[in-house]
């Protein structure tokens, strides 16, 4: 069965494994490349259909706010990626209700409909998972 | 003298330590994640406008641009491009840089 594979058993049983993964942004977008590399890395993630979901906590719902034009500091404008995310089956998207009210935003601002959770609950999201992945 | 601050207020404390060493009539420009210190409705918001009575606060409006931060600066924070930039450090007989 693992002939090929120099003999290193390889798991091909591993179709039912689903495992729930989170992704916790906590970086503005543009001045380091965290933001970028978290979206590369979820859309990894939904390619082996794991269960994801994504929380921005601080900074990190700054990634979310409409109107994101990047010509001028000549970056790519990544925002549109997470209007795309629906497309992969990843739509448990969760902001932090405090980080988002001390930046004077609301989720209006926002480029996508997300679930809004208190700090508190937001953490029990984090303990009831079994991969956690920070950005 | 001119100070710049690159990072978000939010997460770093250079803003705070710029506004505190900043003399009466130097200039601070915000640039690139500091431009989240420019806006209106934030935690730092306060801090930044009572500064304003003594120093000129800039920030780079291609940076705020590219954060969908448009419409969103305080009143009186004046918005400059890359040209404002160099005019400013060409202005000022020195710059410090909150990294």
């Amino acid at each position: 069965m693992s002939e090929t594979t120099g003999g290193v058993e390889m798991q091909e049983d591993v179709s039912g494994v689903v495992k729930k993964f989170l992704y916790v942004n906590r970086k503005a977008p543009y001045g380091t490349i965290y933001a970028l590399e978290s979206l590369e890395v979820v859309l990894i993630a939904a390619a082996f259909d794991q269960d994801v979901s994504l929380v921005f906590l601080d900074d990190g719902v700054y990634q979310l706010v409409k109107g994101q034009h990047t010509k001028t500091i000549d970056v790519k404008n990544f925002s549109p990626t997470y209007r795309a995310l629906e497309g992969y089956d990843i739509e448990k998207l969760y902001v932090e209700k405090e980080s988002l009210a001390a930046r004077g935003l609301t989720p209006e601002d926002l480029i996508v409909p997300v679930t809004l959770l208190s700090a508190a609950e937001m953490s029990d999201l984090m303990d009831g998972q079994d991969i956690v992945l920070s950005f | 003298m001119l100070h710049t601050v690159n990072k978000s207020p939010m997460e770093r404390n250079t803003l705070e330590r710029c506004l505190q060493y900043a003399k009466k009539g130097s200039a601070i420009l915000l640039i690139e994640d500091g431009v989240y210190g420019a806006l209106k409705g934030t935690t730092v918001t306060d801090k930044v406008r009572k500064a304003m009575k003594d120093v000129t606060i800039y920030a780079l409006y291609p940076d705020i641009e590219a954060r969908g931060m448009q419409d969103r600066a305080i009143d009186g924070i004046k918005l400059v491009d890359y040209g404002g930039f160099v005019d400013l450090v060409a202005e000022h007989r020195n710059v410090q840089s909150w990294l």
